[in-house]
């Protein structure tokens, strides 16, 4: 919130490519939540209202398909990136993978994770987070699970014809249990426990958009990731990550981008407690 | 016999003009030489036969001053005795006028077809021992005229068995009918024989435009003898119509039937004029209710029954009364002549209600109309088809007399006639083929659909429906839905079920395709809910066609069981029923389970098993997410505090230290 009403340097968190994949992402995520979840709550007056709004079951299976594939487009382009990140910065994967910003779960992660319920309880202060800590690589091994589960499955109802040449007819109907509910729980944690440990956490209240600008102020990222502060400022490198802030137009772009994507997110979960707990047939 | 003179002219120009020194002269005794002889037989088709010639009858006959081979003509010149057998005698050598007339008639004609039955001269008239016409000893005479036409034509003979003869006993009412009594009982030889109405010689179809008992005929015929009926009927018809325009009038066998005709009081009829002389005045009305009763003349001659006479309809009328019309008590019977209709609707309901008398019963002429009756293939008619439904409407429209009893579940009916496929298809398209209220309903038989006689009965629908659906019929009553092949005591659907009764749509419409599956998961209720749990259902749900549903893969009319080779989805058909819409289909791929659930863990414990691991590792993450998430909650609100009270002192301090710097300023 602070981001533009200062002049002041701001750390600068993640790269271009990275936050224009989320933002495809979120797309593409909030397009199949939607086109899925007529289908799968067909039964509710909701389900057939926006199966018109996307014109037609056809259509909206059609848009489904884009989504996923530019979804699947997405984790193909970050997997280049990380071979091109191994090369550029890191020079190997050893390195890469083991070093203090590695995505892989560490001892630390444990550490911190025990950290975070004594704290959350009152029996110790608050961990000194790096880089990644243990939820933020959870969501992000939880998309690759994610991919492969409800991508797999998918491409099964997408060309039964092809896969019931290997594999019974009732398969179908598995795969159609694991796609749904596997996407119901993505759905679900994405716009719950996602949106509140990243986003919406009261002290980033009302939204934490460092995801789309990339950028945060110095103060809240020595504060939020203190063991990754401490370790720049050691190697004097902090003036490296040192970046002018986003113009405020920009600012409120984004904002309204977040917005709509946050209303969108909670719209489908409300949809969802309802379809299932009121109208479920 | 007319031409008995000429008769006479040729047989005396045979005796005089014979040749009285031929060759060799063949005298009748030549011939009697043989044929005098008693016991001379002969062999004819298996059977012994007398070839004996009585000499003194033939002499006694008409032909008596004959030679034998005058009429045996083709023993001329012949050696004697001669070959057998002889050449049929050809009697119109002489009577050349009968034997034309008998040759064009009915009998002729048989003749000439070679009908063993078929009469030729000698059957009638005999053969050696013919008499005058007005001998009694002849076969033709009057007396005797019934029994030679009735050797025929008499109850049980192979003529009136074999051969198209449209009326029966026709021997037995004869010598009942008047004709008969006066000829057979009174002996009184001028009365009227066979002959006398159908002519000895010239026999046609009373069809035929020849015949003395055509229509246009009977009446020339009976006035034969009947010379002044004109004017003992001249209140029925008027004389100088009678042989003008005879096709507009009755004929005499319409009131006096033919072979039947009894010395009796038959209605006096009336002339039409004779009741529009007050009837054709406008002001005229009842002087009980003071309804008019006055009749468009114009209404009734273009009507239905512009050659019927009022007096046909209005029963019981006395010509000799100054009021013919006075004596009449009964109201008009239209089943005096509409018999088998008449029938009909007593059964109905609308003939229920009528003798029960009801004030609301429809009569015939509440339909029909009274003068101005038009037939129903008559635009003009309240009965044409496109006007029935309007008919109807007169009392089964919402609201209307016949409405406001009704009962059931049919609503709205007329408003939703006109809005069905059947609807459409007669009032705004026009086509008259089209199925309207009677077409299902029947005109005359109309019945509640609970009643089993009606039409409209679930046992009868099929039938109905299949009136003009026919091929569709036929395989409604082929699958498990017909109650011969379903045999189950559930109630089984027929048409109106799926089709309903009043709004009946096309079935390549969106809203039939989808309401079609409620319709089906009316009976079949959990597998239409299962079908909904999957892929196909959820489309439909959503309301699109573009989908399998039940119909598609079952069949519509030729549902059978699954078991049933036949079926659309037996194991020899299952495949291709699939490949419908996917057409690389496989035997696998029919595996996929269109109806499954998973809350079934005996029948798909597959689905059961992944849904409930599925649904574990839900649950399981969203408690530990959730968790996390609430138990950092407190925490969260508690950093947001510090973090803004930390700030608003630093705000404060660079308030103040503002204030400070302005203050050294001034």
């Amino acid at each position: 919130m602070d981001q533009g009403t200062t002049g002041a340097k701001q750390y600068l968190r993640f790269t271009r490519l990275n936050r224009l994949l989320h933002v495809v992402m979120i797309v593409c995520f909030i397009s199949l939540a939607l086109t899925g979840m007529t289908l799968k709550f067909s039964y509710t007056a909701w389900a057939v209202t926006l199966s018109h709004l996307f014109g037609g079951f056809e259509s909206a299976g059609y848009i489904h398909r884009v989504a996923a594939v530019l979804m699947v487009g997405i984790m193909i382009i970050h997997i280049v990136d990380l071979f091109r990140q191994r090369k550029k910065d890191y020079g190997s994967w050893k390195s890469m993978l083991t070093g203090p910003d590695t995505m892989l779960p560490t001892k630390k992660d444990l550490r911190d994770l025990t950290g975070s319920l004594r704290w959350f309880l009152g029996l110790g202060p608050r961990p000194r987070y790096g880089r990644w800590t243990y939820w933020e690589k959870f969501d992000y091994f939880a998309v690759f699970w994610g991919i492969a589960v409800i991508g797999s499955t998918g491409l099964m109802l997408w060309f039964p014809e092809f896969f019931t040449q290997f594999i019974p007819g009732w398969a179908i109907n598995v795969a159609t249990i694991i796609h749904s509910d596997e996407a119901l729980l993505a759905v679900g944690f994405i716009f719950t426990v996602h949106f509140f440990n990243t986003h919406l956490r009261p002290e980033k209240f009302p939204m934490d958009i460092v995801i789309f600008t990339g950028r945060m102020d110095l103060e809240e990222f020595k504060e939020d990731k203190p063991e990754e502060y401490d370790s720049l400022v050691k190697a004097g490198a902090l003036n490296d990550y040192l970046v002018d802030p986003y113009p405020p137009i920009v600012i409120r772009t984004i904002r309204a981008f977040a917005w709509t994507a946050l209303g969108l997110g909670f719209g489908i979960v409300v949809w969802i407690i309802y379809a299932m707990l009121f109208a479920y047939k | 016999m007319r031409r008995v003179p000429a008769y006479w002219i040729l047989v005396t120009a045979a005796v005089f003009a014979a040749p009285p020194a031929l060759v060799r002269a063949q005298e009748n005794s030549d011939c009697l030489s043989c044929h005098g002889d008693k016991s001379l037989t002969a062999e004819r088709r298996g059977r012994s036969v007398s070839l004996f010639v009585d000499e003194r009858r033939v002499t006694a006959s008409v032909h008596g001053g004959l030679t034998c081979v005058a009429c045996h003509a083709d023993l001329q010149g012949k050696e004697l005795p001669h070959d057998v057998p002889l050449a049929r005698v050809d009697c119109g050598t002489c009577h050349t006028q009968e034997q034309k007339d008998h040759a064009e008639s009915l009998h002729g004609k048989a003749v000439a077809r070679g009908d063993p039955l078929a009469p030729a001269c000698v059957n009638c008239h005999g053969a050696h021992e013919i008499a005058p016409v007005k001998d009694p000893r002849s076969a033709v005479s009057p007396q005797r005229v019934p029994f030679v036409c009735g050797s025929c034509h008499r109850e049980g003979s192979p003529v009136s068995r074999q051969r198209e003869i449209h009326q029966a006993n026709i021997v037995e009412n004869y010598s009942e009918s008047i004709h008969g009594e006066g000829l057979l009982k009174k002996g009184l030889v001028v009365s009227a024989t066979c002959a006398s109405c159908h002519t000895a010689h010239r026999i046609f179809r009373h069809t035929d435009p020849r015949s003395s008992i055509n229509r246009r005929n009977i009446a020339a015929t009976c006035t034969q003898c009947h010379a002044q009926i004109e004017a003992v009927h001249r209140k029925v018809i008027r004389g100088e119509l009678w042989e003008k325009e005879t096709h507009v009038l009755p004929a005499c066998v319409d009131c006096h039937q033919p072979h039947k005709v009894r010395k009796v009081f038959y209605d006096q009829g009336m002339a039409d004029a004779d009741c529009m002389r007050c009837h054709g005045r406008g002001d005229i009305a009842s002087s009980r209710d003071g309804r008019s009763l006055f009749v468009r003349q114009e209404e009734v001659k273009n009507s239905r029954h512009t050659k019927n006479a009022c007096s046909q309809c209005h029963v019981g009328v006395n010509a000799s009364k100054s009021r013919p019309c006075e004596t009449i008590t009964q109201k008009v019977d239209c089943s005096s002549c509409h018999a088998e209709i008449g029938q009909q609707y007593q059964k109905s309901m609308h003939g229920t209600l009528l003798a029960r008398n009801d004030p609301n019963a429809p009569t015939c002429n509440e339909c029909h109309g009274t003068h101005g009756v038009r037939g129903k293939s008559e635009p003009k008619s309240s009965t044409f088809p496109i006007n029935v439904p309007g008919l109807c409407a007169r009392c089964h429209r919402e609201g209307q007399k016949a409405a406001v009893r009704y009962i059931g579940d049919e609503h709205n009916i007329v408003e939703h006639y006109q809005e069905s496929i059947h609807g459409k298809g007669l009032l705004k398209s026009g086509l008259t083929v089209t199925a309207m209220c009677t077409d299902c309903h029947t005109a005359h038989g109309v019945l509640p659909v609970a009643n089993s006689e009606s039409s409209v009965n679930p046992r009868n629908l099929p039938a109905t429906c299949g009136r003009c659906h026919h091929g569709i019929e036929e395989k409604f009553n082929a699958s498990i839905h017909a109650t011969v092949v379903g045999r189950t005591d559930k109630r089984l659907p027929v048409c109106s079920d799926c089709h309903s009764a009043h709004t009946i749509r096309r079935a390549d419409t969106e809203g039939f395709k989808l309401t079609i599956m409620t319709q089906c998961g009316q009976c079949h209720e959990e597998i239409a809910r299962t079908y909904f749990d999957t892929y196909h259902g959820k489309v439909s749900q959503l309301g699109y066609t573009k989908t399998a549903k039940c119909y598609d893969c079952h069949g519509a009319h030729d549902i059978l069981p699954v078991a049933d080779p036949r079926s659309h989805l037996s194991r020899e058909n299952v495949v291709g029923t699939c490949q419908k819409c996917h057409p690389g289909a496989t035997r696998k791929f029919a595996g996929y389970l269109t109806h499954a659930t998973h809350h079934d863990p005996q029948k798909y414990p597959f689905l059961f098993y992944t849904f409930w691991g599925m649904t574990g590792l839900l649950v399981g993450t969203f408690v530990l997410g959730g968790l996390h998430t609430l138990l950092w909650l407190p925490r969260a609100v508690q950093m947001r505090r510090q973090r803004n009270r930390g700030k608003q002192q630093a705000e404060q301090a660079v308030v103040e230290a503002n204030a400070d710097g302005n203050g050294e300023k001034e």
